[in-house]
């Protein structure tokens, strides 16, 4: 049925084209970019004969699951504006938690390190194994992270449900139009 | 005497109890009465979609006997291995696996069981240094289109379906609460239109949360998360449970229960979910989402919001604070990387203190329960010991605040309250006067009638 393909995974929106965003490259792996310079996204590339969007594993920095578009010979405007809009989206959000997460780690080191200095210890005890704090001692720096980050969360939030309202109006209004066409067709081949 | 004792739903509680077992499969809780359960809650799950449940129980049971024998970081820091600059990262995400156990056990041990599924191809090659590593990277790719085989289990995973068992249950032991004489198809329709509603309120709740389950070690292999279904999908499949979920509710038992299913499934994604970004105030109103279901059972049953219908709700809503604090406490760098505002990360000490608050809260409420009617005088005098149990532990966590205590309060939080319902089931009082008053006049105007008649 043309609704169910519709509403399938992705709605299939036909871009081959992966990735535009360039921070999702490095942020994935520089290592890949060099090796296929050409390629602007992730390295993989889905099959030639596939119609529909693939989604890859988990991205380091972000852990977002990277999509690569599927673009159809004859995508009309409507499709183009939401397989831009999901792009957009993914570019954006990549971007905020890769270096959300950057930041992170690196004051969680820091955090680390000052209170394991502050406490007479090394970063690497004698066996070269890493030496951590626990949970209690890091709440502290769970707190002040949260803190001072709040209000970049609540701009985000407002961003992300604004894009995935609008993305998934989108995907309404692409099956709604697919599956009148495909009821169209349905009937002409019934009468002819 | 006993019509109403006769009509008593066993049914409901053999849901408590396989809620109950899902969850605490993987614990060593030392209750002989659970034991005699697991037997029998094996059994109940044979539906094909509930297929992933029962491979969760038994790679539990599994992991209990093998002592956990593989920490839950190896399936994460495998994606990680091959990036060097990172190598600080991954070693720092092993390191804090043991914090994380907690959310292990709770609901989330059916991720955990997909990780390792959809990792295991890509396991077994780790070991193998980076010749194959961009085909192994490859096959970690997958093909948006949605597999009609799967859908069910997808669709379990996205309606939390064993969330919403556990809902289910709690309304079910509201309705058996309820003084009025048990009726199967009203009790059924109940059941059926909470459950339907719990999973259209925890379909929009995954549907908001994309990107920060994706961030989160308990939440990352939900079905939107990975690319399962689409987002329209799981909009399309909220409505048509939520829609018809309430019209049964409305329609089917009364538009009380319909209006309070409908207020819920409000709160629960428009308030509750949002919130949970903004202020610690989400706690306190998740807590009333978990209290509605029991009054809905009451209301369903009754038709009106007592006294009765409060207590039990009261007793949900205390018992949700050591519930979650305890649970949150040990999710503390996961919230604070994604940003979530909870009391564990931001108030310590209130968390604390506010889980021992509502474990003390629950004493008062049990004994409340007689002097409504609901329960005999022996329901605080039986459940005093399992009241004073968690909240001892209740204060132990408030007193070391460590991971053992909260682990400890969470755990026991899981078994207190199947107990506390059915210690107050079996001490309900019971509504014989009425019905055999009832039968009386019926009797006396059949006479009255035959006298008449010439």
């Amino acid at each position: 049925m043309a609704a169910a393909r519709g509403l399938r995974a992705g709605g299939c929106y036909r871009c081959r084209r992966p990735l535009s965003s360039a921070s999702s490259c490095s942020s994935s792996g520089s290592g890949r970019a060099a090796e296929r310079p050409d390629s602007v996204g992730p390295g993989f590339r889905p099959p030639a004969h596939s119609h529909s969007d693939w989604i890859g594993p988990p991205d380091k920095l972000s852990n977002l699951r990277p999509i690569i578009f599927y673009v159809p010979p004859e995508e009309s405007a409507l499709e183009r504006r939401l397989r831009e809009a999901r792009q957009e989206a993914q570019a954006s959000n990549q971007r905020f938690w890769a270096r959300h997460n950057r930041a992170f780690h690196q004051e969680k080191e820091e955090f680390m390190y000052s209170r394991l200095k502050a406490k007479g210890l090394e970063m690497r005890d004698e066996s070269g194994q890493k030496a951590t704090l626990n949970a209690e001692e890091m709440a502290d720096f769970y707190k002040d992270f949260l803190t001072k980050n709040l209000k970049k969360h609540l701009q985000y939030n407002r961003d992300w449900y604004k894009r995935n309202f609008r993305i998934t109006f989108l995907m309404g209004q692409v099956a709604l139009v697919r599956a009148l066409r495909w009821l169209r067709r349905r009937k002409k081949n019934v009468e002819q | 005497m006993s019509a109403a004792r006769s009509c008593r739903p066993p049914r409901a509680f053999a849901g408590l109890f396989l809620w109950h077992q899902r969850n605490t499969g993987a614990q060593q809780i030392p209750c002989r009465f659970v034991n005699l359960y697991r037997v029998a809650s094996n059994r109940l799950i044979t539906f094909q979609y509930f297929n992933f449940l029962k491979r969760m129980y038994v790679t539990q049971c599994n992991k209990d006997l093998s002592q956990r024998a593989k920490p839950k970081s190896d399936s994460v820091v495998s994606p990680f291995h091959e990036l060097h600059q990172l190598d600080q990262e991954k070693k720092v995400v092993h390191k804090i696996s043991p914090v994380s156990p907690i959310p292990q056990s709770w609901s989330e041990m059916s991720s955990r069981n997909e990780l390792t599924e959809m990792k295991s191809a890509a396991e077994t090659e780790d070991s193998v240094i980076p010749v194959g590593a961009e085909s192994k990277e490859d096959r970690q790719w997958k093909e948006m289109k949605l597999q009609l085989d799967d859908l069910p289990g997808i669709l379990a995973r996205l309606s939390k379906i064993k969330l919403t068992a556990l809902v289910v249950s709690t309304t079910s032991a509201g309705f058996a609460m309820a003084p009025v004489p048990f009726e199967l198809t009203c009790f059924l329709l109940a059941s059926l239109g909470t459950g339907l509603a719990s999973c259209a309120a925890n379909s929009i709740n995954q549907f908001f949360e994309v990107p920060f389950d994706s961030n989160m070690n308990r939440t990352k292999n939900r079905p939107l998360v990975r690319g399962q279904i689409s987002p329209l999908l799981a909009v399309c499949f909220a409505a048509s449970c939520g829609i018809p979920g309430i019209a049964l509710l409305t329609l089917g038992v009364n538009p009380l229960t319909g209006a309070l299913g409908a207020f819920n499934i409000f709160l629960y994604t428009c308030c509750y979910t949002p919130l949970k970004r903004m202020s610690i105030a989400n706690t306190w109103v998740g807590a009333v989402v978990g209290a509605i279901p029991p009054i809905m059972g009451w209301t369903a049953a009754t038709g009106s919001l007592d006294a009765g219908a409060l207590l039990l709700g009261g007793i949900l809503y205390s018992w949700q604070f050591p519930h979650f604090n305890a649970l949150s406490w040990g999710l503390r760098e996961d919230y604070s990387r994604g940003g979530y505002c909870m009391m564990s990360v931001t108030h310590p000490g209130l968390c604390r203190r506010v889980a021992l608050r509502h474990c003390l809260a629950l004493i008062g409420l049990s004994t409340v329960a007689p002097v409504l009617n609901i329960t005999t005088w022996t329901f605080p005098i039986i459940s005093l010991p399992l009241n004073l149990y968690i909240s001892y532990l209740g204060f132990r966590f408030y007193r070391d605040a460590d991971r053992s205590s909260s682990r400890k309060l969470f755990f026991c939080s899981l078994w207190h309250l199947p107990m506390l319902l059915l210690v107050m089931f079996t001490c309900k009082k019971s509504v014989p006067e009425k019905e055999d008053k009832g039968d009386l006049p019926g009797g006396s105007n059949e006479m009255a009638m035959e006298i008449r008649l010439p």
